[in-house]
């Protein structure tokens, strides 16, 4: 009984969220006068490479790869911390990864927050608790007097499970699982619609893990809010989300409906995350041993980035490079899914 | 089989003296590994499971000190030994393998160098034999081509073959024990696997004894023979690791395990909450009376705030919880 | 508890630990305020022309048979009373000392923060000016922005800006180390997610480095600026000596102790030798202080 679902602006049938061909280069080239000394070429980093999807309103989708497969990457070029390098990013309807029209993409990006990884580096630690909550509230200009300012601050750290009295505090008087309590608070305050969670889970212990992803599903229902859950854990994911999608090297390799995912999984590297994941249940299930690493991104293989690792590679795969193909309530990127090889 | 286990650890207690009192951070921690035993070590951040490995091999870090009981070595007591000593038994007889694989390898020499070394500081060999066996056992770990890759300095390495490197480093001397202290932590779920496989592979084949640290149950699951559950610097239930995984006993496992999401089962969102354990672990210096889980177990009643449990058998299991004493009062 | 009282309770528990600190914050606490309360404490007001004496100069200290007269520490070659000219020679160096800290820190900070959360460009060129001056000694620099002022400024009005002239080549001189730690610094705040959080509340950069950049930083600043106080007081010290510091009519420790030099030979050593005593002093014990100071913020020490 705190707030209702915020208000949603029309265009009721269209996603949320659409990406277009997004991509994302870094600069990794040693400095000027090195290049010119050593003769070195520039360096770029494809960290995020023609990636496209859709997010509707109201669900979980989450995006999980391992460490630099560009899923964190893809979450900040969304919330706008950096440009994209190529594609389109549509929130609503409108494109805001145009930086002509930076004014009504201001105007948009307040509907989308984002939750980091690290609850010990996302909250400043010289402010108290009630000004970090009430940051976006001032800064968005939702509450200019002081008392409604602090009475939604204690709305909302009720609302996360703290106590409206903790707002007097300091980040490090909190456990990691309260601070990330907290930055779920700051991100609730400017009332957005679309959050980005950053591996919010992954530097908490299990039980605390399990008080946020409730926690969060709870405030989901509540609110009517569509989330975007970053994650390298597929059984984290596999909890939270409505629909999945796979990265590898900085490309979508598969994207399907949860259940569908790990009922059926098609892309080789998907069949190969979920052999890995530790059996808990002890059910002594068959396993294919997972084999070789993930190659340096600064120089990834022709053709489908995966085929060194893939059994089902041939003449094809290390060549052409597998576009994301539609088919059946799941789509993935793989040739040998595409010709029924597998 | 013999009876002697490779590591015994009885009553073990570590405090921090600080200027505001003395902080006990393990409290009455008793267990042994047989021979080719994987003795599986769970708990949350805070529970002291590092702790107890550190102080077994020797290398807790001041203030901190074994303030009470004993570990025994293959019967040997060596928590009393002087620094000098503990050292050569650290590498010779006992391996340690910590989390982070970069920070293990010395930068500035080949892991072939770092090998040979210490190869040679603990077994008598020359140079071309221990070079021979640094080669044998860079291709036990799994590196391939080990002849090419046994000039490479540690940064040529991936985070999972680092890894394998200093494995082979802790097996150098044909250790009894080897304390793995979140090995796999650093690691991709992909690369995770290999590793437990290798680390399971070495214990079975070697008869080495592998005390194995870690906060991710399913790798205890994996990997273990018996698992010690630790809360709050003391153990609350330590068995066979099906007994615990699938038949906790105590509230606190059987929180621990309802926390953790699982695939499978009816995968999708909404299928199930999860349980959730309200509250968080104590400090250690606000560290509750009694039995130290009472203040968040669904379960506890008055008895819970006023007395310490110790380990009682309960099925295969020992469990720490008033719940299974007999001299429960009918409540 | 709050977050300041605990972590004044820590640095109050080194505190009491160390008896060097305590020495040393004793003396610290002499000087200043000896030098503070200067016209209240001192026996002659050695600024005002009036009370010189030519007849009285060159009086030993009152200890020295020949010595007296009222003088403690004896008189200088103008008849002025020492013990009060250190006093307010003090007073000066220690002015001169704090504010061209503070201008060497409200510019090298600007700086620091500017180039290193904004990058590119702006902090090749401001960190290429850094590694410029670094290459030459401090002192150097601050006889260049000394001379050139001097040029600039009409010579009728050296003595009155003698002062605002000496702090602004000194704080030019030192603000390279504030500039490169808190870029450092920035560098490492920018990455966190505290400040990505705030971009993404739409935060504007001024503001993310005002309110949330700039707090994060200052912690290992103000331990450079308690050890540059020092270095400061030196260089004041060092410019004075050489004569381009302040003029002798209004002396601080330097300019004494460069008076007192040209009769060091001729046998009226106190006129050197106590304004050097008090300079050692108060510049050992503000830097014993900053080096505690050091230790008892950063934890990796302990």
């Amino acid at each position: 009984m705190t707030t209702g679902a915020p208000p949603r602006e029309g265009r009721g049938r269209l996603p949320l969220l659409r990406l277009e061909g997004v991509g994302r280069d870094f600069d990794v080239s040693r400095p000027w006068l090195n290049r010119v000394l050593e003769g070195a070429p520039r360096q770029l980093l494809h960290a995020v490479d023609d990636v496209s999807f859709d997010a509707r309103r109201g669900e979980t989708l989450a995006l999980v790869g391992e460490s630099g497969c560009g899923k964190s990457t893809l979450a900040r070029l969304i919330v706008g911390l950096y440009p994209p390098s190529r594609g389109r990013i549509e929130f609503d309807g409108v494109d805001i990864s145009d930086p002509q029209a930076r004014a009504e993409t201001a105007r948009l990006r307040r509907r989308m927050q984002m939750i980091f990884q690290d609850p010990y580096a996302s909250l400043n630690p010289r402010w108290r608790v009630r000004d970090i909550v009430a940051e976006p509230i001032r800064v968005l200009g939702l509450a200019s007097d002081e008392a409604d300012i602090a009475s939604r601050v204690a709305e909302l750290l009720r609302q996360v499970g703290l106590s409206p009295e903790d707002g007097d505090k300091y980040p490090h008087e909190f456990s990691g699982g309260q601070r990330q309590r907290i930055s779920i608070a700051r991100a609730l305050s400017g009332r957005p619609e679309f959050l980005v969670c950053d591996e919010p889970t992954s530097a908490l212990d299990v039980s605390v893990q399990a008080q946020i992803l409730n926690l969060m599903s709870d405030l989901q229902a509540q609110l009517g809010l569509t989330y975007l859950f970053i994650s390298h854990n597929l059984a984290v994911v596999s909890h939270v989300a409505d629909r999945i999608g796979v990265m590898y090297l900085g490309r979508l390799v598969e994207l399907a409906d949860a259940q569908e995912l790990f009922a059926r999984p098609r892309h080789p590297y998907t069949r190969m995350l979920l052999d890995a994941v530790p059996d808990l249940e002890m059910s002594g299930r068959q396993r294919t041993p997972v084999a070789g690493e993930v190659p340096n991104p600064l120089s990834p293989p022709a053709g489908c980035a995966f085929h060194p690792r893939c059994p089902h590679a041939n003449e094809r795969c290390r060549a052409e490079r597998p576009a994301l193909i539609q088919r059946a309530g799941s789509a993935a990127a793989c040739h040998a899914v595409e010709e029924s090889r597998i | 089989m013999n009876a002697v286990p490779v590591l015994e650890v009885k009553d073990l207690r570590i405090e921090f003296p600080t200027r505001r009192g003395t902080l006990v951070a393990v409290d009455g921690v008793s267990f042994s590994i047989a021979p080719g035993e994987v003795l599986g070590v769970v708990g949350e951040s805070g529970a002291g499971k590092s702790l107890t490995g550190n102080a077994i091999i020797g290398l807790l870090e001041p203030p901190g000190r074994i303030a009470a009981g004993e570990v025994r070595l293959e019967g040997e007591r060596i928590d009393q030994l002087d620094g000098e000593r503990m050292r050569r038994i650290r590498g010779r007889r006992i391996g340690a393998i910590f989390q982070d694989p970069l920070t293990s390898l010395n930068p500035l020499y080949t892991v072939g160098e770092q090998l040979v070394e210490t190869i040679r500081t603990h077994l008598p060999a020359d140079a071309a034999e221990a070079r021979a066996r640094a080669l044998a056992l860079l291709s036990e770990v799994g590196i391939p081509a080990p002849e090419a890759r046994i000039d490479h300095y540690p940064h040529q390495f991936s985070g999972g073959m680092r890894q394998r490197v200093v494995i082979a480093l802790a097996l150098c001397a044909e250790p009894r024990l080897i304390v793995a202290d979140e090995p796999t932590t650093a690691l991709d779920v992909s690369i995770q696997a290999q590793i437990i496989q290798l680390l399971k592979r070495l214990a079975r084949e070697r008869g080495t004894a592998v005390m194995l640290i870690t906060h991710d149950m399913g790798v205890i699951a994996e990997t273990a023979d018996r698992v010690a559950v630790l809360y709050a610097g003391r153990i609350a239930e330590i068995g066979p690791v099906r007994e615990v995984v699938r038949g906790a006993r105590h509230p606190y496992t059987v929180g621990l395990m309802g926390a953790i999401p699982k695939i499978g089962a009816g995968a999708g969102k909404h299928s199930s909450r999860l349980v959730q354990i309200e509250g968080a672990m104590p400090r250690l210096n606000a560290m509750p009376s009694g039995c130290a889980f009472h203040p968040r177990c669904g379960k506890s009643f008055d008895r819970c705030a006023r007395e310490r449990p110790e380990p009682v058998p309960v099925g295969a299991n020992l469990t720490a919880c008033w719940l299974y004493d007999d001299r429960r009062p009918a409540a | 508890m709050s977050f300041r009282s605990f972590w004044n309770h820590d640095l109050a528990y080194s505190f009491r630990r160390s008896p060097v600190t305590i020495v040393a914050a004793a003396l610290t606490l002499l000087c200043v305020g000896g030098a503070l309360l200067a016209p209240w404490i001192a026996p002659t007001n050695p600024f005002d022309a009036a009370s010189l004496d030519l007849n009285a100069a060159f009086a030993p200290p009152a200890w020295i048979a020949q010595g007296g007269r009222g003088h403690l520490l004896g008189t200088d070659d103008q008849g002025r009373d020492l013990l009060s000219t250190i006093l307010y020679g003090a007073r000066i160096s220690l002015g001169v000392g704090v504010a061209s800290v503070l201008f060497a820190l409200a510019l090298g900070v600007t700086l620091g923060l500017v180039s290193g959360y904004f990058g590119g460009r702006v902090d090749a060129m401001i960190m290429r000016i850094a590694d410029v001056q670094l290459s030459f000694p401090a002192i150097l620099i601050a006889l260049l922005v000394d001379g050139v002022a001097r040029v600039i400024l009409p010579a009728s009005s050296h003595d009155e800006i003698a002062v605002p002239v000496l702090i602004m080549s000194i704080g030019v001189s030192g603000w390279v180390q504030y500039a490169r730690t808190v870029r450092g610094s920035t560098l490492v705040e920018k990455g966190k997610e505290y400040v990505q959080a705030a971009r993404v509340i739409g935060r504007r950069p001024l503001a993310i480095l005002l309110h949330h950049v700039l707090p994060n930083v200052m912690g290992p600043v103000l331990v450079i600026a308690t050890i540059h106080i020092a270095t400061a007081i030196i260089t004041e010290a060092t410019l004075s000596f050489l004569g381009v510091g302040v003029p002798p009519t209004r002396p601080s420790l330097g300019t004494l102790i460069r008076i007192g030099n040209e009769f060091l030979l001729s046998g009226e050593w106190w006129i050197t030798l106590f304004p050097g005593i008090a300079l050692v002093t108060l510049v050992l014990s503000v830097n014993l202080l900053g080096d505690w100071l050091r230790d008892a913020l950063n934890p990796k020490l302990r």
